[in-house]
């Protein structure tokens, strides 16, 4: 078929993996600036995989650097931290740009089941205050 | 203005992105602010996925171009169309909330509610064609 294009099959191995590091109770996940729904699927699959391999009690999603949040990965993002808190974690994401707040409460999504915070830091704090999580040491899992 | 237009095959989530970013960075160029760039590649965003996911073996375009400064000042226009199976009630897939099922039930009301226009032109059979436009203000 003419229409039929073909693609360098490089750009699909060339896959920028969102990185998942393990800090303490919490993983640590932060998203490049221009995410495919593959790669917002494949966070989505690690991030809850960790959680059943590691015990992690929180995740800290920092999008500060995302500009264009859509309605696949606004619910997603949402998704993502139903799933965590089913597998007995809180979620928070943070770094939200302005313009993507607007846009996404304009899409009618408003992250109800998702704990954010403006900067990393306050979103480990808010962890903290939320679940209970306390620089144990190490070894036992206090929260 | 130069004519300044580009027209990118959307096929797969690849395009998705590529064309969100080829709008926004036409909206920058144009002078639109942060929030209305954002607008803007959502909406784009949220038709090419429409043609990823619902057109014929995904196929489609989305057209991207700046308009002809008139009465309205500046404005960005962008065309997604595609070959797929088409709507057969216009009307109520631009309900908010509306889904057929499959989707989320946010692209074309969550694109109308960005945008300032959203023509759609379709029927069962004959693909869609959806315009959208924003002006600056």
């Amino acid at each position: 078929m003419r229409s039929v294009r073909t693609r360098p099959s490089p750009s699909l191995h060339n896959v920028a993996r969102i990185p998942v590091i393990k800090v303490g109770d919490v993983l640590i996940a932060s998203v490049q600036e221009e995410l495919r729904d593959r790669d917002a699927l494949e966070l989505q699959a690690d991030l809850i995989g960790t959680l059943e391999r590691t015990g992690a009690r929180g995740v800290l999603i920092d999008v500060s650097v995302v500009a264009t949040v859509d309605s696949f990965l606004g619910r997603l993002l949402n998704d993502i931290a139903v799933g965590a808190r089913l597998m007995g974690a809180v979620t928070v994401v943070v770094g939200i740009q302005p313009a993507v707040a607007i846009t996404l409460v304009e899409l009618g999504l408003e992250l109800r089941g998702v704990y954010t915070a403006s900067t990393p830091e306050k979103g480990l704090a808010l962890l903290r205050r939320v679940s209970g999580l306390v620089d144990s040491p190490r070894g036992s899992r206090r929260w | 203005m130069a004519s300044t237009e580009r027209r990118i095959p959307i096929a797969g989530d690849t395009d998705i992105v590529e064309a969100r970013q080829a709008a926004r960075e036409l909206a920058r160029g144009l002078g639109f602010g942060m929030v209305d760039q954002s607008r803007i590649a959502t909406a784009v965003s949220e038709l090419t996925r429409n043609v990823v996911r619902y057109a014929t073996n995904s196929q489609g375009t989305a057209v991207i171009r700046a308009l002809p400064t008139s009465t309205r000042g500046v404005g960005i226009e962008i065309v997604v169309a595609d070959d797929g199976p088409g709507i057969a009630d216009v009307a109520l897939v631009q309900q908010a909330g509306y889904s057929s099922g499959r989707g989320l039930g946010m692209g074309l009301s969550g694109s109308r509610r960005l945008m300032d226009e959203m023509e759609i032109d379709s029927a069962p059979g004959h693909g869609t064609t959806v315009t959208i436009r924003k002006w600056r203000r």
